[in-house]
C-alpha cells in the first residue's frame, strides 16, 4: 500500500503553481448534554456509562434538540459575521457504521443555522479575511476501538469495541470558502485561521476546544493549480489533522505532492486523504467514485428551528469581546510591540499575562516571568503554560516583591521555582527558605568590609575615584552573601567606606 | 369465578368496566382473569397476541384492587384490560414489531403510550400481532403468521394494527391501542366490525413507537364502541416533551363529543374522489345508507371534490418507504436483536448484511429498497421531493374542504376483508386496502372509522370513514357516536351482536349473521 512518494521542493512549487485551499472544521460544544437527550457530555468517562435509549438510537426512541446547543451555534454564527437563518431543519445523513447509532447521523444539509460570514487573520503583516461558507449543527458518532492488528486500525483487527459515550455529543462544522490568492503562505494561512477560529471558540466559551482530545478536528481542503491558469485544480481533502502545526504541515506536504503529480502530467484525484503525525505525510481514503450517497433528506423527527428575530438580537448584544479587538485593547494597553504580542499569542500567554496585570503586576514584568522564566520551565517539563502549577496571583505577588526590593531577579526565579515544587504561597516560601535580599547595614557592613580588605589593589581604584570599580566589590559581597544582598545598597556602602 | 360471570365480564364495555370496577362490583383481577381465560379459549384461532403477559397483568389488575381498597381514586380507565400493538416499547414484554430481527428484545425502556397507560390503571394483556414494522394491511407480512378476522377465520383482519382489532373484536380485550400510518388502525377497525382513530399527528406521542415512516405514525385507540374509544383517546393524548413532534394544544374534548353524539347542523363533505369504480358494491351501499342516515340526524350533506387524493397513494408509497429506509437502518445487528454469520471471519459490513437479509421479510425489503431509491442522489427530485409537493397539494384540498364542511366522510376501506393469501403475492391489490384512508395520514389531520353494516354479498363489517381537520378530533366523535347510536337502534344493539364466528359475544356460540344489519335502510 506504501508507495514511496516524490516531492517537489516546496519552493519550486510555488514558482509554478497557486494553491488553493479550504478548511471545515468540526467543534464539540461544551453544553451540559448531549445534542438530542439529557446525557451529560463528558470526557475521558468509562465506556458506555452515559448513555440512554436516545443516544443509543434504541427503537422508538426520538431525539429532542437542546436549546443550548443551537444557542452556541447561532453565538458562533454571529461571532463569524454570519447570517443567522429564520427557518431551518435538520437532515438525515445516511450511512452504515457501527460506531453510528442510528446508522445515519442527524445533521443540517442545505438549510444550515449560519451562512456567509468571515473571519479576519493574520500572517506576518499580512492580513487576510476568510469567507466562511456556513456554520451547522450535527451530532456527533461513537468511537470504534480496534483491538488487535498491528496499526490499530479496523482491517487486520481481531475485534472492535465501540464506546457510544460519544454518540450524540453536539458537534459544530465551521466551513470556509475557498481560499485562493495567499501562494506561499497558504500553510501558514491554513494554521492561522484555525487558531484564530480557537481563540474565537474559546472566548465564546462555547468548546474547551482541545485538538489532541478531539473537541476541535480538522479537514483540509488543497488544490492547486499552474500559476496564471486563472482556474483551480481538483481539491483532496486530508481528514482528521489534529494540531496546529499538522494543519500547517498537511497543506504544505499537500502542495508538494500535487505538484509533483502534475509535473509528472498526472491527474489529481478528487478524493479524501489521511494525515500521517509521525511522517507529515498524507495517503489516499476515498475516491469520489466510491464516495457514499448519503441520501440526505429532512429530518421528519425535529420540528424545524426557527430562532426569533429578538433571541438573535439578544444572543449578538450578550457576545463576549471578540479575541482580535481584546488583543488590539492589551496591546495598545500594555504599549507591547506586534512582535510581543504574537510571541504571547504563540505562547497562550495572553490570559495569563492579562490576570497578573490584573493582579497588580505591570505588562512588562508580566510578560517578562511568563514568556521567560516560566515558559522555560513548562517547555523543560513539556507541559502547557497554563498548566503550570502556579498563578498569575502569585506571579504578579513575586514582581512586587521584586520592584520592593525584598527580592532580586535571582532571587526571584528561585522563589517562582519553589512555587511550582508545591512549596506554597511567594511570601511563605521567602520567610521559611530566608530568601528576602539583605539590605540592614549592620548585616552588610561586615560583608563589605570583608570584600575591601580582601581586594586592597582595587579599593585603591576606587578611593583614586574609579568608582565604576566598585563593581567588583558588589560581585564579592553578593558572592559572600550568596547572592541576598541588597545590591544597591552594597555599593552605596562600599563608596561610603572608600570615599 | 364461574363460567358464566366470566364471559359476561368480556362481553362489557371498557366503560362498563370501569364503572364496575370503581363500584367494587367487580375486581380488576377478576376482570383481568376473565380476559385471560378468553385468550386462552380463542386465541389459538383468531392469533392477536405474540405474547400474553398473564402474570404482569393479574400483578397489574392486584395494585388496582389495592388502590382502590385504599381509597384511593382511580381513572375512568382503572382496571380496563387492553392489547397493546406490538410496536411500543414495554419494559415487561418483548418488543419485535413483528420481525425476525427484534427477536429476544427486551426494551430497557417504556413508551410514553405504555406509561401512560400504566399510570391510568389500564391493564396490559400483551402485545398483539402486526405486519412487520406496521408494513402492511393483513397481518400477512408478520414473521410470526398471520391473525385471523373472527368473523371468519379463513380471512384477514385487516392490518397492520390487525392483532390489536382482531383481539377486540373477539372480546380477548375491550381495548387495544394500534398505529396509523396508512390506515393500519381504521382499516383493521373496518374489516372487524369495531371503532379504530386515528388522531391528529401529533395528539398522541410516539416516543417508544418504533418508527415506520415518523412524519405519518399515530398512536391511536381500538374498541367496541365510540364512548370506550373516546376514553382510550384522552387516556393517552397530550403534550409529550420526549416527541418533538407531539402538539403543545389542549386534547380536544373527544369524551364529551362522543357523549354528545350530535349532528344536528353539521355540514358534511362526501369526498367525491374515494368511491366509484373499484369499490364492492355492498361497501358503497352501507356508505350510501349512513349518508342518508347523517342527513336524517341533521347533518347538512355536501359534496365535495379533493381532485388531488388520486395521487395520495403514489406519494404515500415514495413517502413512507423513503423515510423507513432510514428508520430501519439501526437493525444492524451491533447492539441488539437478531446477529446473523458472526462467526470471528466476518467483518462487521458482512454481519450487517447477513443479518438484514435473515431478519427482515419480502415487503420490509420491498419497501427499504424502493425508499432507498427515492432518496438517492439524481432521483430525489423526482421521487420524494415530487411525492412531498403532492402532499402539500393534499394538504391543500382538505383545506378548501374544511371551509365547507366541519367534516368528511368515505367509505373507509375499498372492501370487505378478503381472504388470507388473496392478495399476499400482489403488493398493488394489498396497497388499495388503504387508498381512502392514506389522505388523511399525510394531512396529519384526524380521522376514524365506525361501522356502519354489513356487505349483503359477503355479511361482512363495512366502515364508515369521518375526517376532521387537524385537533378537530372531539367532531369525529360527535360524528361517529350519533351513527352507531342511530344504528343500534334500527339493529337491536351494536353490530357485533349479530356477528358471527369468533366475533360473537362471548356465550352466544355461533350467532345467525343474519340480523338488521344487512340492511339498514329499511
Amino acid at each position: 500500500m506504501t508507495r514511496a512518494v516524490t516531492l517537489v521542493s516546496y519552493d519550486e512549487a510555488l514558482a509554478r503553481y497557486e494553491p488553493v485551499i479550504g478548511l471545515e472544521t468540526h467543534v464539540e460544544l461544551g453544553t451540559v448534554t448531549k445534542m438530542f437527550c439529557g446525557c451529560p457530555t463528558v470526557f475521558g468517562a468509562q465506556p458506555n456509562s452515559a448513555v440512554c435509549p436516545v443516544c443509543l438510537g434504541l427503537p422508538g426512541s426520538l431525539p429532542v434538540a437542546s436549546r443550548a446547543a443551537i444557542e452556541y451555534t447561532i453565538r458562533i454564527g454571529l461571532a463569524l459575521n454570519c447570517s443567522i437563518a429564520s427557518w431551518c431543519r435538520f437532515a438525515r445523513k445516511n450511512y452504515f457504521y457501527p460506531d453510528m447509532p442510528k446508522d445515519f447521523q442527524i445533521s443540517q444539509y442545505d438549510e444550515p443555522l449560519c451562512t456567509d460570514g468571515w473571519l479576519d487573520i493574520a500572517v506576518g503583516e499580512q492580513r487576510v479575511r476568510i469567507g466562511i461558507e456556513r456554520v451547522h449543527l450535527e451530532e456527533d458518532t461513537g468511537k470504534s476501538l480496534h483491538v488487535g492488528g498491528a496499526t490499530g486500525r479496523i482491517h487486520g483487527a481481531d475485534y472492535s469495541l465501540v464506546d457510544y459515550n460519544r454518540a450524540g455529543i453536539p458537534l459544530v462544522e465551521v466551513v470556509t470558502k475557498p481560499i485562493p490568492g495567499t501562494g506561499a503562505l497558504a500553510p501558514e494561512v491554513a494554521r492561522a485561521y484555525v487558531t484564530e477560529l480557537r481563540e474565537l471558540l474559546r472566548a465564546l466559551s462555547v468548546s474547551d476546544v482541545r485538538m489532541e482530545e478531539g473537541s476541535l478536528r480538522c479537514d483540509v481542503n488543497t488544490s492547486i493549480a499552474p500559476a496564471g491558469a486563472g482556474s483551480w485544480g481538483t481539491r483532496t481533502e486530508t481528514k482528521n489533522v489534529n494540531s496546529l502545526r499538522s494543519v500547517e504541515r498537511a497543506v504544505r506536504f499537500e502542495i508538494q505532492r500535487q505538484a509533483a503529480v502534475l509535473d509528472a502530467g498526472g491527474k489529481i484525484m478528487q478524493e479524501t486523504r489521511h494525515f500521517h503525525e509521525d511522517t507529515g505525510t498524507t495517503t489516499a481514503g476515498r475516491s469520489k467514485e466510491e464516495a457514499q450517497d448519503y441520501r440526505y433528506f429532512p429530518e421528519p423527527d425535529l420540528v424545524p428551528v426557527a430562532p426569533s428575530p429578538q433571541w438573535v438580537a439578544q444572543l449578538r448584544a450578550d457576545l463576549p469581546e471578540l479575541p482580535a479587538a481584546r488583543r488590539g485593547r492589551l496591546q495598545a494597553d500594555w504599549g507591547l510591540s506586534d512582535l510581543d504580542m504574537t510571541a504571547l499569542r504563540n505562547a497562550d500567554a495572553l490570559d495569563l499575562v492579562e490576570q497578573t496585570v490584573a493582579a497588580g503586576a505591570s505588562a512588562a514584568d508580566a510578560r517578562k516571568w511568563w514568556l521567560g522564566e516560566l515558559a522555560r520551565r513548562a517547555n523543560e517539563t513539556g507541559t502547557e503554560l497554563a498548566a503550570l502549577p502556579v498563578t498569575p496571583a502569585q506571579v504578579a505577588r513575586v514582581t512586587e516583591l521584586v520592584t520592593s526590593g525584598t527580592l532580586n531577579d535571582k532571587l526571584a526565579r528561585q522563589v517562582l521555582d519553589l512555587i511550582v515544587a508545591g512549596e506554597g504561597e511567594p511570601d511563605e516560601i521567602v520567610a521559611a527558605r530566608g530568601l528576602a535580599v539583605v539590605s540592614d547595614d549592620s548585616a552588610l557592613t561586615a560583608a563589605v568590609d570583608a570584600a575591601i580588605t580582601g581586594h586592597p589593589e582595587i579599593a585603591a581604584k576606587i578611593r583614586e575615584g574609579k568608582t565604576t570599580a566598585a563593581g567588583a566589590l558588589v560581585g564579592a559581597v553578593m558572592k559572600a552573601t550568596r547572592g541576598q544582598a541588597d545590591a544597591t545598597r552594597a555599593r552605596e556602602l562600599i563608596l561610603q567606606r572608600l570615599s | 369465578m364461574s363460567t358464566a360471570r366470566s364471559t359476561e365480564l368480556t362481553g362489557l364495555t371498557a366503560a362498563q368496566v370501569a364503572a364496575a370496577v370503581a363500584a367494587g362490583e367487580v375486581s380488576a383481577v377478576e376482570v383481568t382473569a376473565a380476559h385471560l381465560d378468553r385468550i386462552a379459549a380463542v386465541d389459538s384461532q383468531v392469533r392477536a397476541f405474540l405474547h400474553v403477559a398473564a402474570d404482569e397483568a393479574l400483578a397489574a389488575a392486584r395494585a388496582v384492587d389495592d388502590r382502590r381498597a385504599a381509597g384511593e381514586p382511580l381513572g375512568p380507565l382503572a382496571g380496563v384490560p387492553l392489547a397493546l400493538k406490538d410496536v411500543f416499547t414495554t419494559t415487561d414484554m418483548p418488543t419485535t414489531a413483528g420481525s425476525r430481527i427484534l427477536e429476544g428484545w427486551r426494551p430497557p425502556y417504556d413508551a410514553t403510550i405504555t406509561r401512560r397507560l400504566r399510570r391510568a390503571g389500564v391493564v396490559l394483556l400483551g402485545k398483539t400481532n402486526m405486519d412487520e414494522f406496521a408494513m402492511g394491511s393483513s397481518t400477512e407480512n408478520s414473521a410470526f403468521g398471520p391473525s385471523h378476522n373472527p368473523w371468519d377465520l379463513a380471512r384477514v383482519p385487516g392490518g397492520s394494527s390487525g392483532g390489536s382489532a382482531a383481539a377486540v373484536t373477539a372480546c380477548e380485550a375491550p381495548l387495544a391501542m394500534g398505529t396509523d400510518t396508512g390506515g393500519s388502525i381504521r382499516q383493521p377497525a373496518a374489516v372487524c366490525g369495531i371503532v379504530g382513530v386515528k388522531p391528529t399527528y401529533g395528539g398522541s406521542s410516539r416516543y417508544g413507537l418504533i418508527a415506520f415512516a415518523s412524519s405519518l405514525d399515530t398512536p391511536g385507540p381500538l374498541a367496541r364502541n365510540v364512548l370506550d374509544a373516546a376514553l382510550l383517546h384522552e387516556a393517552i393524548s397530550g403534550h409529550d416533551p420526549r416527541d418533538s413532534t407531539s402538539v403543545d394544544a389542549p386534547v380536544p374534548p373527544v369524551v364529551a363529543a362522543a357523549r354528545q353524539a350530535d349532528v344536528a347542523g353539521l355540514r358534511v363533505g362526501v369526498v367525491t374522489e374515494l368511491g366509484g369504480e373499484g369499490y364492492q358494491p355492498g361497501v358503497l351501499a352501507r356508505f350510501g345508507e349512513a349518508v342518508e342516515l347523517l342527513e336524517s340526524l341533521g347533518a347538512k350533506i355536501v359534496e365535495v371534490s379533493c381532485p388531488h387524493f388520486t395521487y395520495a397513494l403514489p406519494a404515500y408509497y415514495l413517502i413512507a418507504p423513503s423515510e423507513c429506509s432510514s428508520n430501519l437502518a439501526r437493525f444492524d445487528a451491533m447492539r441488539y436483536g437478531l446477529r446473523v454469520g458472526d462467526d470471528g471471519s466476518l467483518s462487521a459490513d458482512e454481519v450487517m448484511s447477513l443479518t438484514r437479509a435473515a431478519g427482515f421479510g419480502p415487503e420490509v425489503k420491498r419497501r427499504i429498497i424502493l425508499g432507498t431509491y427515492a432518496l438517492s442522489s439524481g432521483y430525489y427530485d423526482a421521487y420524494y421531493g415530487k411525492a412531498q409537493q403532492v402532499r402539500t397539494l393534499i394538504c391543500r384540498d382538505f383545506d378548501a374542504a374544511f371551509e365547507q364542511v366541519d367534516v368528511l366522510v368515505s367509505p373507509t376501506t375499498p372492501t370487505t376483508a378478503f381472504a388470507i393469501g388473496e392478495r399476499a403475492d400482489d403488493p398493488m391489490a394489498m396497497y388499495l386496502a388503504d387508498l381512502c384512508t392514506i389522505p388523511s395520514d399525510l394531512a396529519g389531520n384526524a380521522a376514524l372509522s365506525v361501522p356502519c353494516g354489513l356487505a349483503p354479498e359477503d355479511g361482512l363489517p363495512v366502515g364508515l370513514q369521518v375526517m376532521a381537520p387537524a385537533l378537530g378530533d372531539d367532531r369525529l366523535y360527535r360524528v361517529a357516536a350519533a351513527v352507531e347510536a342511530a344504528l343500534e337502534r334500527r339493529w337491536g344493539g351494536p353490530l357485533l351482536g349479530q356477528a358471527k364466528g369468533l366475533a360473537a359475544p362471548p356465550g352466544r356460540g355461533e350467532a345467525s349473521g343474519t340480523g338488521e344489519a344487512g340492511g339498514i335502510g329499511r
